[in-house]
């Protein structure tokens, strides 16, 4: 029994590492594209805010960036991009619960941080010289994906030791 | 690291000197003009909204022309243009531009009239265009589209919804015979006709024409216009159509005509551009004449100036003009202006401080002190030495290649990316990452070279050796929190609170050693950082006794501003329990370690992705392509990031610990021009 699960441990922390990037990527993409469209309601207004509005934008683009990081960390400890793929059921198990934070707090983080970042914006449109003020709000949020890609990337290199 | 010492100025001069001292003032920039003596019998304010009114006019006319011109006239200007800055122009060149002033003016004029102009043929054409295709259906009619017909007969122009056959229509009228019916064109969506019937039967025809939905001609035009004295409406569709469509040739001509008058203007756009700063000055100037005290012979001038200034304006102003120039120290209640001093290395970063707050009244410049630190983590989070040198190489290229046109502000900010450059490059080389693994990646794939790393690192691999990073990085987090209590000390020592500085800052310190120092003796802590940390016991029972003790300190003392002594414990209880805040401020700088693993981490994906595709004779070239596309997309997110964070761990992590800001810039009565530095003739 448990010889026939252990064929399917890689499949768990492939699902894992493609959670990783697929999530995030997923909320990523849904936030810049909001703040471009806020933007591009900015720039109708005064073109020369662009290069401010554009690093607005981008701040809930880091969250795809994240999960990418842990994909590709995944994959390269399990052996898919070259090398050897021994890995038991547990241990797929392990991966996956490894990929979590990332994939849960890298979605959600991203959501909320595209929201501070519009409201930034519209500080931006009426007062262009507090931007830096505008931009750590955004930032702000973004503190918590980064904690939690750091325990990811805490969680799977330190899975990889395990002998399970 | 420090702030410009201020002084007051007064200056009391004679009004027929007026201009020329305003003038030079404006020049030389120094002062900012403020009021300071109430207005009475003799000195008043005088009224210059009218002055004003007209010239902020002028300016719109310019920046309005400037912009038209500039949609129908491209200006020539190379990608690089934005970092060149304003160009020079003598003295002698402004003076003289009083000759040119009216007919620059008027010209600016016909500019924003031409475009009217354009517009309205614009809008011509599309009615004409509109009318033809109106007209075009009947085009096969050789009689005037009025015609109502003659003595004897009654004629029915119009059209039909839907498609028609002749026989269909006669179909319905043949009750009514004799009568002619035309088809004169025929489409999808209507049927035109000609009928012709005899008057005797004309409103029987009608009604049954009515009940097919038939409808005169829309187009309908008035009697009044005529061409060649003959009445448009009297003329065939054909012959209308070749008059309108020479209408329309003739609204292309003025299009033509506009445009090309337009193109003449290219050449008066730098007197435009002058026109708008010399008014954008007199408008200034205006502004500050509007606040002076004048009576009949005398004004008044009073104000702010840099110490360093002052002599040497008192020095010119006395040599030039019957005057008299008073300068005092400031009064406790004025409010400072903040004019930064700092050396070329912090310089750039006052405008980092200045987006948070320039500092406040009591408050030290922290530019320098944070100057170090800004550089050292956009390093660390960037932290590959090839995307520094691109960094740094491209600044330095800006900085030399347009050294003396070059604004400061611009100038500022290329140096201090360039420094940023330098630090990333000092981080690379430690950690090894050079575009990703570029080196090792190419050694492998196309020279077969076996044994990597080509570079090893200086210090260790952040990848291999995540928990040592991040416990570099939280080492970094608590010098750069333990800089800033030291900055408060040092501020509260300036402001001679020599108590509060043991009560918040030498407390606090104490408490913070001695608590870092008690958990690394804990073994939970050390093998999670995996470091060994072998601390005498001796050291132990101080650290234990010192945390005890300064946490007993904060209580008592960090609530002091509460007379009621239960009140104050309270405050000083959930003081201490700002020790969690400290926890959280140093976890941030993990992002250190997110950041600069993100760097790398990506760069050794673009690069693997460019190894993969590196087989066969074309593969240099894939591996190329993947390698500039993947390490420039790279290069610029970690780039925003680093730039983002180390903001963020600036603002709140180190500011947060002893700067608020608040103050206010220092801005002097100067030429605040667009397009033109005034060169000064230095004699």
């Amino acid at each position: 029994m448990m010889e026939i699960l252990n064929d399917y441990g890689i499949v768990l922390a492939v699902i894992g590492a493609s959670l990783s990037a697929l999530v995030p990527g997923i909320a990523s993409a849904k936030g810049v594209s909001r703040g471009g469209i806020a933007g591009a309601g900015i720039i109708t207004e005064d073109p020369s805010l662009f290069g401010k509005v554009l690093i607005l934008q981008l701040l809930p683009g880091t969250q795809g960036i994240y999960g990418l990081i842990i994909a590709f960390i995944t994959f390269s400890q399990i052996g898919v991009l070259g090398g050897s793929s021994d890995i038991s059921f547990v241990k797929g198990l392990l991966y996956l619960a490894a990929c979590l934070p990332i994939i849960i707090v890298g979605y959600s983080s991203a959501i909320r941080q595209t929201n501070a970042s519009i409201a930034s914006m519209g500080v931006l449109a009426k007062r262009p010289d507090q931007f830096g003020k505008a931009m750590i709000f955004s930032a702000m949020v973004e503190t918590y994906a980064i904690l939690a890609v750091l325990i990811s990337i805490l969680a799977v290199s330190g899975v990889t030791g395990i002998n399970i | 690291m420090a702030l410009l010492h201020m002084q007051r100025i007064y200056i009391y001069a004679l009004k027929k000197d007026r201009k020329q001292i305003l003038e030079l003032l404006q020049r030389r920039g120094v002062v900012e003009v403020r009021n300071m003596i109430k207005e009475d019998k003799v000195f008043s304010k005088s009224d210059v909204s009218v002055a004003k009114s007209s010239l902020e006019k002028n300016i719109s006319i310019a920046e309005e022309s400037l912009s038209i011109l500039n949609k129908y006239v491209k200006e020539n200007n190379s990608l690089l243009s934005a970092l060149e800055g304003r160009k020079e122009l003598a003295v002698e060149a402004y003076d003289s531009f009083k000759e040119k002033y009216k007919p620059t003016v008027d010209n600016a004029k016909r500019i924003i009239e031409l475009s009217k102009i354009i517009a309205e043929s614009k809008a011509e054409v599309l009615r004409l265009q509109a009318q033809i295709e109106i007209l075009t259906p009947w085009i096969n009619l050789d009689i005037p589209l009025n015609f109502k017909g003659t003595k004897n007969t009654t004629v029915f122009i119009g059209s039909l919804p839907k498609p028609w056959t002749l026989e269909g229509i006669y179909e319905q009228l043949a009750q009514y015979m004799p009568l002619d019916v035309d088809i004169i064109s025929s489409s999808k969506v209507q049927t035109c006709i000609f009928v012709i019937c005899p008057n005797s039967n004309k409103d029987k025809v009608y009604e049954i024409l009515r009940a097919m939905d038939f409808t005169l001609p829309s187009f309908s035009i008035d009697r009044s216009i005529t061409f060649d004295l003959l009445p448009m409406a009297d003329l065939s569709p054909a012959e209308q159509l070749a008059i309108l469509e020479k209408q329309i040739d003739e609204s292309k001509n003025h299009i033509d005509a506009a445009i090309a008058e337009m193109e003449s203007y290219d050449e008066i756009r730098n007197e435009l551009k002058l026109l708008w700063d010399y008014e954008t000055m007199r408008l200034e100037k205006y502004e500050v004449l509007g606040t002076l005290l004048q009576s009949k012979n005398v004004f008044i001038v009073t104000g702010i100036i840099p110490e360093k200034n002052s002599k040497s304006l008192e020095d010119e102003l006395s040599s030039k003009f019957e005057i008299v120039v008073e300068i005092t120290e400031l009064s406790k209640k004025d409010e400072i202006p903040v004019l930064y001093k700092n050396n070329g290395f912090s310089a750039p970063l006052e405008g980092i401080v200045n987006s948070y707050s320039p500092p406040n009244k009591g408050e030290m410049d922290p530019t320098a002190v944070m100057s170090i630190f800004y550089y050292v983590l956009f390093g660390l989070m960037l932290s590959d030495a090839g995307y520094g040198l691109l960094i740094a190489l491209a600044c330095a290229f800006g900085l030399i290649k347009f050294k003396n046109t070059m604004e400061d502000h611009m100038k500022n900010t290329l140096k201090m990316y360039m420094y940023c450059g330098i630090a990333t490059i000092f981080w690379g080389i430690m950690f090894s990452s050079y575009f990703g693994d570029i080196f090792d990646v190419v050694a492998k794939t196309f020279f077969g070279v076996t044994d990597l790393p080509i570079i090893p690192p200086l210090w260790f691999y952040p990848v291999e050796k995540p928990m040592l990073m991040l416990t570099f990085s939280m080492v970094i987090g608590i010098v750069h929190l333990l800089t800033g209590l030291a900055m408060k000390g040092y501020q509260m020592a300036k402001q001679k609170d020599y108590k509060g500085i043991i009560y918040d800052v030498v407390f606090w310190y104490v408490l913070l050693i001695s608590s870092v120092l008690l958990l690394l003796s804990m073994k939970m802590v050390t093998d999670i950082l995996g470091i060994n940390a072998n601390i005498p016991d001796r050291v132990m029972d101080i650290a234990k006794i010192s945390f005890v003790a300064s946490a007993v300190g904060i209580i008592l003392t960090n609530g002091r501003e509460s007379k009621n002594p239960f009140k104050r414990i309270l405050k000083g209880l959930y003081a201490l329990y700002g020790i969690s805040g400290y926890l959280s401020d140093v976890l941030s700088y993990s992002r250190l370690l997110a950041l600069g693993l993100a760097t790398g981490i990506i760069g050794t994906v673009v690069n693997q992705m460019a190894a993969m595709t590196a087989g066969g004779v074309l593969g240099p070239v894939f591996f190329t392509i993947i390698v500039i596309l993947g390490h420039a997309l790279n290069l610029a997110i970690n780039a925003l990031g680093a730039y983002v964070h180390t903001n963020r761990l600036q603002y709140v992590e180190f500011f947060g610990k002893f700067y608020e800001g608040g103050g206010k810039l220092f801005n002097p009565f100067r030429i605040n021009t667009k397009y033109y530095k005034i060169k000064e003739n230095t004699k």
